[in-house]
């Protein structure tokens, strides 16, 4: 039930930030630094949702080698930036963690 | 055949030959959103009508991640909200092309707008916000995008439950999050915005009912904004 809620929740707020500027009347003009900051939202928000997923082993902090997900994702950044293939850059990640794990 | 008839059908076929170029990248998020709804725990039935309704994949993704941490809906409602600002932005960017069409047009646009429908149709008609064609395009970019997404979550969701966990394709979350997030990084100041948001995020991830996602997306885009100002006056 809570779960048919979420569900709900998540439509409704998503189908709202997909249609709020459309839905505006023609004339509304949007102020300049809004339509700035908006720019930098994808890299942020996107960044936030994997940058701890690298960086913490078990809630804290691990710069060692030892952390394979962080060389993995090393990896996968290096694909993603040279190369600007999805699918190779899921796979080449998820090579090199079997790779590191198996390695360290 | 009506004079308009002609172009319109002509921009349905390019978005149709586009959207069909688009499903060797669609494909595999769409399996990998579905595996992780799976391995999150969500019932099938619920996944697939997020699937539908909801149709953001980022989201159904870190929907699952903290619906398998036992997060409460509203935190999960939060997070979604935070993860999809990037459509209000979407809807913001594409309003030039699309605002003056019909509501029932409107709401379809709102619906279809994804992270590849919006850079396709601001890469076909980029400034020429006049062009006929527009909706239809996007149209028939989103016919065979919105049928591959289904199939492949559908597909994700069936067999995501049955992977071994030695796998390790709960990774595959992160990854395809870097997939989207590099292309982006096309300028110093997103790169500062996206920098500025990792590092916050792992300061803040300790904050209760994930406010540190929220916060440091926050901190992201005002680095961003700052990074563009600073640069601004640093170049000649």
């Amino acid at each position: 039930m809570t779960l048919w809620l979420t569900l709900l929740g998540m439509t409704l707020v998503t189908f709202a930030e997909r249609a709020a500027f459309l839905l505006l009347p023609p004339q509304v003009e949007l102020p300049g630094l809004f339509r700035r900051a908006l720019r930098y939202v994808p890299a942020a928000v996107l960044t936030a949702i994997w940058a701890p997923e690298l960086l913490l082993q078990k809630g804290v902090l691990s710069l060692a080698p030892g952390n394979e997900r962080l060389l993995a994702g090393a990896v996968a950044i290096a694909v993603a930036w040279r190369f600007r293939v999805p699918f190779g850059t899921i796979l080449a990640g998820l090579a090199a963690l079997h790779f590191f794990d198996w390695m360290f | 055949m009506p004079p308009q008839s002609r172009p319109l059908r002509t921009e349905f076929q390019a978005g149709l030959r586009a959207g069909l170029q688009l499903l060797i990248a669609i494909a595999p998020f769409g399996l990998v959103t579905g595996v992780a709804m799976a391995a999150g725990g969500i019932p099938p039935a619920i996944a697939m009508a997020m699937s539908v309704l909801v149709y953001a994949g980022a989201s159904m993704i870190a929907a699952s991640q903290l619906f398998f941490d036992g997060a409460p809906a509203l935190v999960i409602v939060l997070a979604a909200a935070i993860v999809n600002l990037r459509l209000l932005m979407y809807s913001a960017s594409i309003r030039p092309y699309f605002g003056r069409e019909s509501l029932p047009r409107r709401l379809a646009v709102s619906y279809l707008l994804v992270d590849n429908a919006y850079a396709h149709v601001v890469g076909r008609f980029g400034g020429r916000i006049d062009a006929p064609g527009k909706f239809e395009y996007l149209l028939g970019l989103s016919l065979p995008v919105w049928l591959c997404w289904q199939v492949t979550v559908a597909a994700g969701i069936l067999v995501g439950a049955e992977l071994p966990p030695s796998w390790k394709l709960d990774f595959a979350a992160p990854l395809a999050f870097i997939a989207l997030t590099i292309p982006l990084l096309r300028d110093r100041a997103s790169v500062v915005a996206a920098a500025s948001a990792g590092i916050a995020a792992v300061a803040l991830h300790g904050l209760p009912l994930r406010a540190g996602l929220a916060l440091a997306a926050a901190v992201g885009i005002l680095a961003g904004l700052a990074a563009e100002k600073w640069l601004r006056v640093e170049a000649p």
